[in-house]
């Protein structure tokens, strides 16, 4: 990937150079054709076209936000609740991810959804032991969460 | 326009504050040191990142001044918040501190590779 944007900036330098014009506007024009030139020989790089990649990251960083939103609200509803009546509890979750970036920003994500946080991670990082708020109802709930978040970091790291 | 923007920086501070509130009120109220850790590391992130861009809005489009210190603070703790939250929580587990008397169940308990808890 970062070979390929090294690449995209390099182009739109041969641009600026065609041109004889080194202002910021030349610049965009070059990267934008270069951009262009890339997607058309993308079958020649190993990995795939970098933009798909950019656009996974990004949709990955509007997923934290709304997370960190709807979290918030459910712990207002459980400390302004009238009634200590939730359930908590440690359960654990076994992950596909292997890289220690992915298994940071999987707990990161883990932590910042709705009854949950991450309470410590197996040896072997394969399992992470999850205390959950109200444990009984949302079992089946916070598992598919999670596939949503694994799909969403596997989207940007394969 | 200003008077937009003014009123806009006034809800998210307002939003911002109340929410620090109601996690304080979750740090007296709840029962364990786990159940406060959820309200600490939540509520206290998104209220404090709403008064920061509730400050950013203001001074931007009230006063013409472009801080990018406020942004970048939010980026940190919106980084670093989470972690804070499994830090103390993990060490509080390994340091040997009970749950609350009505939690369900326990998989950390009997899980294989306790190695470095020595009790």
């Amino acid at each position: 990937m970062s070979f390929q944007i090294l690449l995209n900036v390099f182009l739109a330098w041969i641009w600026m150079f065609l041109k004889n014009d080194y202002s910021t506007n030349s610049f965009i024009i070059g990267y934008l054709l270069g951009l262009m030139i890339m997607l058309l020989y993308r079958k020649f790089f190993n990995e795939r076209f970098y933009l798909s990649r950019v656009i996974a990251v990004a949709s990955l960083l509007l997923l934290f936000l709304k997370e960190l939103v709807l979290s918030n609200i459910s712990v207002l509803k459980l400390v302004l609740k009238p009634k200590l009546d939730m359930r908590p509890g440690i359960f654990a979750l076994e992950t596909e991810l292997t890289k220690d970036w992915e298994i940071t920003i999987l707990a990161n994500l883990i932590t910042l959804t709705p009854g949950t946080l991450v309470v410590d991670v197996s040896l072997d990082s394969k399992i992470l032991y999850i205390h959950a708020v109200d444990i009984q109802e949302k079992h089946e709930a916070i598992e598919s969460i999670k596939n949503t978040f694994e799909k969403a970091i596997m989207e940007v790291s394969r | 326009m200003n008077e937009i923007f003014k009123i806009i920086a006034m809800i998210l501070i307002i939003l911002g504050t109340l929410l620090s509130l109601v996690s304080t009120f979750g740090i007296i109220r709840l029962p364990d040191v786990y159940t406060r850790n959820h309200a600490a590391s939540k509520a206290t992130t998104l209220g404090i990142m709403f008064i920061l861009l509730g400050t950013f809005l203001y001074f931007h489009y009230v006063h013409g001044h472009f801080d990018t210190r406020v942004l970048l603070g939010i980026f940190f703790i919106f980084l670093t918040s989470p972690v804070a939250g499994h830090l103390l929580s993990r060490s509080a587990y390994h340091s040997g501190v009970k749950m609350w008397d009505q939690s369900v169940e326990d998989d950390l308990k009997n899980a294989k590779d306790k190695v470095y808890i020595s009790k």
